[in-house]
């Protein structure tokens, strides 16, 4: 009964978000209709929430009279996991899609702020179509409510590689990404349609654009943290094509917060603003494609039905096809551009954009270079990471030799002496790791040269914050608490883009790894450890039963102890890892347990790696999270006295 | 300095930045680019030095271990080719199914993988895999044996 509520719950949404579609764009204004342009957006928000909850409350009751259900759910599963597989697979997640457009479009339509009246309905109105798009998609192609019958007694379970409480959250803070870019989208083309891309309209975009940033990085972030510790690999990002998806949208979006502020401040760029709201939508809907379609190789390809690609490449194309129709129509109304020197402000967020652009290029390349390469006929290849560190490091090490720049340069023209003369002591600490990191490495100079660039950002961050306390009045306390929620946000983004390019450089240039056999009591030396198995056994978890190794690390003096698993799921044919990870200040001791060396011997492969500086990856992305956020709070305070 | 020459500047860097950019991937594209072969094509399709993806299933009964190394053949169905990983193989390896191994191989030696890839789930396989056996006859549809 619940699910049929769900379904026609989700049916009138669909019926309400054309409402608003076509009464936003296509009717006369007046008071009614923008009265019912809000209510309908706010109804049919709260029916695509009820068809959510309830197919939430279908896998937490395990009606395996649901195909999605009895595919994903076991009555094993804890009940968080039981949760979280309403959108762990491609039916779910897409209601969720549904459920965050409709979401965001109530909030577009309640939230007019500032904006102009004939932009605001545009904006609701395209928003109203997208979420239409999604609707229509979920509902005729991939619907999370179809029936089994007769219902089987049990379900096949949820991958358990995939029962773990981040990647719970990965897709959800993905989506917020991918969807909250859809907002900037519908505000492009609302300026389109309107012909005007004003600083108020730029006020109304920025909020949205950074939100889908800071979601993003947060999700791309939590996605990549499970694969370091789950899948077993030691890696943290391989340049899959399916990572690749969502970091062509990021590198957008990324280039989207920076373009708006220029269009907010000064008025210039208005038109590329525009542009870059519709490609980065565009990019969000063709990661969709990518990971949707089963066109890759990957572990989210779950969708293989060639019907569900070709859906959203029509979708694509409807979006693509209105926004660079509308573009090349209107583009000339928009905005006008005010002056600026080749060192300002706005030639630096220019570099950004540019480097970003060129950047997001590139990647789209080498992920749909296969694709195009097998749909001609010249055979399977794969473009892998020597390929994208070969061309898009290099890319990031020239936009970040500049980034620190950018906040010290003052609008129209700034002073490049007086920049240089504040962060010298960056340029300095940089050089300093630069010919350590050679000596040490034995001049290695790509891995040098990286390191370099992290601590020139990091400390360059830093000397800009200094610099902006110092102009305060009062105390050092008076001072922090006066300094601008602005300035903060600013450092904590860019510093943590420097302590990521730190852990990342590290990381990837300084790993090792071995493999080594071991029986209870024996050891190996690796990196600077002595690490002996203890005891080898079984264990029992809630839903898996294991084998379980517990090791001793000794390192100088200090001695601690860590244990890795091999799991199995009796749902899931094949074993899982679950790694043993001791973390220091330098890096990570990672030790993943394998199988008998040989049928009957006592010994077991263990395979250590050492990740130097990996953590701190992860806290450049938290960094660029809290920046992220930081600044969405400004910018709504700001709202909230205006 | 006049801002037409400012703005002169700014466009040669820009093109000179797209330039190295495009000379970047199209280097890239040549040689970082990992071919994906079966195993009746290795010998004729395999550089010496040159990263290749070897596709197929794994032999029933090859398996073997000694230490950390493991010693496995993959078939095609017409042709059989010796792998030697040193590591751990992934969770879902298993005799009979597919596999994809990555690494160099040279005449008259084994297929030295630096990784190995399994089917990630049970509904997985590379499609690599899927794609070396419906050439060969040998796909059977569906679920994979």
């Amino acid at each position: 009964m619940i699910t049929e509520i769900g379904a026609f719950a989700a049916a009138l949404a669909l019926a309400l978000s054309l409402l608003q579609g076509v009464l936003g764009i296509a009717a006369p204004r007046s008071d009614a209709n923008s009265a019912v342009i809000r209510v309908a957006s706010l109804a049919g928000a709260l029916l695509v929430a009820i068809a959510f909850a309830a197919l939430i409350v279908a896998f937490v009751r395990s009606d395996f009279s649901l195909a999605v259900v009895a595919a994903h759910s076991h009555t094993d599963k804890p009940l968080m996991y039981k949760i979280a597989g309403a959108w762990g697979n491609h039916e779910g997640s897409m209601l969720l899609w549904c459920l965050v457009s409709a979401l965001f479009a109530a909030a577009l339509a309640w939230r007019r702020g500032a904006q102009d009246e004939g932009l605001w309905r545009r904006a609701v109105g395209v928003q109203g179509f997208v979420t239409a798009g999604a609707l229509i998609y979920t509902l005729f192609l991939s619907n999370p409510f179809a029936r089994l019958d007769p219902a089987p007694m049990q379900g096949a379970g949820l991958n358990p590689l995939l029962q773990d409480p981040a990647l719970a959250a990965h897709p959800p803070m993905l989506y917020l990404g991918y969807v909250g870019l859809s907002v900037p989208f519908s505000l492009a083309l609302a300026a389109l349609i309107e012909g005007r891309a004003d600083q108020n309209w730029a006020k109304a975009l920025r909020p949205w654009t950074l939100a889908a940033w800071t979601c993003l990085t947060l999700g791309i972030g939590l996605g990549s943290y499970w694969a370091y510790y789950e899948l077993g690999w030691g890696g943290w990002w391989f340049w899959d094509p399916v990572e690749n998806a969502s970091f062509m949208p990021w590198l957008a979006a990324c280039a989207l917060v920076h373009s708006a502020i220029v269009t907010e401040r000064r008025g210039s760029f208005a038109g590329w603003t525009v542009l870059l709201a519709i490609i980065g939508f565009g990019l969000a809907l063709l990661g969709t494609f990518l990971v949707r379609s089963g066109v890759l190789t990957s572990v989210h390809a779950f969708a293989v039905d060639p019907r569900r690609g070709i859906a959203v490449l029509v979708l694509l194309a409807l979006a693509l096809g209105a926004g660079f129709g509308l573009y090349g129509w209107r583009a000339r109304t928009l905005g006008r551009a005010s002056g600026f020197a080749a060192v300002s402000r706005e030639s630096m967020l220019l570099w950004n954009n540019y480097g970003l652009a060129v950047a997001a290029g590139i990647v789209l390349i080498g992920t749909l270079y296969p694709m195009l390469v097998e749909a001609f006929g010249g055979g399977l290849i794969s473009v892998g990471p020597p390929f994208f560190n070969a061309t898009v490091a290099p890319l990031l090490a020239a936009l970040f030799l500049v980034l620190p720049f950018g906040p010290m340069l003052t609008w129209r023209v700034g002073d490049l002496a007086a920049a240089a003369r504040v962060l010298w002591p960056a340029l300095a600490a940089a050089l300093v790791t630069l010919v350590v990191t050679l000596i040490v490495s034995q001049w290695r100079a790509a891995p040098a040269i990286g390191l370099a660039i992290g601590v020139w950002l990091v400390v360059g961050g830093l000397i800009y914050l200094w610099a902006r306390l110092r102009r305060g009045e009062g105390g050092l306390l008076r001072k922090l608490a006066l300094l601008p929620l602005a300035v903060w946000s600013m450092s904590a983004a860019h510093i943590g883009a420097g302590v990521l390019t730190i852990g990342a450089v590290g990381e990837t240039g300084f790993r090792s790894e071995r493999a080594a056999a071991l029986a209870a009591g024996e050891s190996v030396e690796f990196a600077g450890r002595r690490v002996t198995l203890l005891e080898i056994g079984a264990s029992e978890g809630p839903n898996y039963s294991a084998t379980r190794a517990d090791f001793r690390v000794e390192r100088g003096g200090e001695v601690r102890t860590v244990s890795a698993e091999r799991r199995f799921y009796p749902t899931a044919a094949a074993p899982t890892t679950e790694v043993g990870i001791l973390s220091d200040l330098d890096g990570d001791l990672y030790l993943a347990l394998g199988e008998p060396a040989e049928r009957g011997s006592a010994a077991w492969i263990v395979r250590l790696y050492y990740n130097p500086l990996v953590q701190f990856i992860f806290y450049g992305v938290l960094l660029m999270t809290l920046g992220g956020a930081l600044s969405l709070l400004a910018l709504l305070r700001r709202r909230g006295e205006a | 300095m006049r801002r037409r020459n400012q703005r002169l500047i700014m466009i040669a860097i820009a093109a000179a930045v797209l330039v190295a950019a495009i000379s970047l991937t199209l280097v890239g594209l040549r040689s970082s680019v990992v071919y994906f072969v079966k195993p009746s094509d290795l010998a004729e399709k395999a550089q010496a030095g040159r990263r290749i993806r070897l596709g197929g299933l794994v032999v029933e009964g090859t398996l073997q271990r000694t230490g950390t190394v493991a010693q496995f053949s993959v078939t095609d169905g017409a042709t059989i080719v010796q792998v030697r990983y040193d590591g751990l193989l992934p969770d879902l390896f298993r005799e009979g199914q597919g596999v994809v191994a990555e690494g160099t191989w040279a005449p008259g030696e084994a297929f030295a993988a630096e990784r190995v890839l399994a089917k990630h789930d049970e509904n997985y396989m590379p499609r690599e895999v899927t794609e070396a056996l419906k050439q060969d006859g040998e796909w059977r549809g569906g679920r994979p044996p």
